[in-house]
């Protein structure tokens, strides 16, 4: 219970220091630290390979490609482009999430079905089966989406290579 | 042990930032970075619900999964549309973009 109450901190404070910044490469750091709290979320709930692939491909990839883009796309961005933050539109995002917020949640703690929460043992999901569920082929296994998920990735190196090119004039 | 109710509320509070987020700001990489904010709230509680509610199945898991490697797909094909928007329009705020095309 400390350990989550410690995670939730910093995924909160550094998620509204992420969207309240007006530098955009503090709001990528920022990300990056939301990021790693929610990995220790997924250590703290025992998928200890989901942690891992969160680790490696969201703080690892992702954040990277965000500096990248941040580097490439300004040199007013990097220095600090000030971004002017509209009253109005602050007004109307912070009322439209508090309204979505208080509907959700009064919706999900008064429903039923979030009572059957069972005690689960303190261990560690082995890696056994996860893989034999990751690559088997019978009920309740996951090849066919892990090979949609393989030709979708390649998929998407093609399209991203293919809108970045510069065009020949 | 953590009640699923604390999941539960963090992961809201954690999408409605987004949220929040998505619809203040106008630069384009900042709002990329909120979608990625909603995203993990989403997959928080997909972990979590399944951990909690149902631990001897694992579809949450691997929706978590699927959802990390689609989030990494869809954050580099949305970089490159945004180099190639700045490249074209000098600009990477989106209420200077009106057409497609210049």
């Amino acid at each position: 219970m400390v350990m989550f109450c410690i995670l939730a901190v910093v995924i909160l404070g550094s998620a509204v220091l992420c969207v309240t910044t007006k530098r955009i490469m503090r709001a990528a750091t920022f990300l990056l630290f939301v990021l790693f709290g929610v990995a220790g979320l997924y250590f703290l709930l025992d998928y200890t390979f989901l942690g891992a692939a969160q680790i490696s491909v969201y703080a690892g990839g992702v954040t990277m490609l965000y500096v990248f883009a941040i580097q490439l796309v300004g040199k007013r961005s990097l220095q600090g482009l000030i971004e002017r933050m509209k009253g109005s539109r602050v007004c109307y995002g912070a009322l439209l999430s508090l309204v979505g917020l208080v509907t959700v949640v009064a919706v999900l703690l008064k429903s039923q079905f979030i009572c059957a929460a069972a005690q689960v043992a303190d261990v560690e999901v082995p890696m056994q089966q996860i893989g034999y569920a990751l690559v088997g082929a019978g009920k309740y296994q996951y090849v066919l989406p892990f090979e949609v998920i393989s030709v979708f990735l390649l998929a998407c190196i093609i399209g991203g290579l293919a809108i970045a090119r510069k065009e020949e004039k | 042990m953590v009640p699923v109710q604390c999941y539960f509320v963090l992961s809201a509070l954690l999408f409605f930032i987004g949220v929040y987020g998505f619809i203040s700001r106008r630069n384009l990489i900042a709002m990329l970075i909120s979608v990625e904010l909603i995203l993990n709230a989403v997959e928080i509680n997909f972990a979590a619900f399944n951990r909690l509610l149902f631990p001897g199945q694992l579809e949450g898991f691997f929706m978590s999964l699927f959802g990390i490697g689609v989030a990494a797909a869809e954050t580099a094909v949305a970089i490159a549309i945004i180099i190639n928007v700045y490249r074209n329009f000098n600009s990477d705020n989106v209420d200077s973009i009106q057409n497609m095309k210049r």
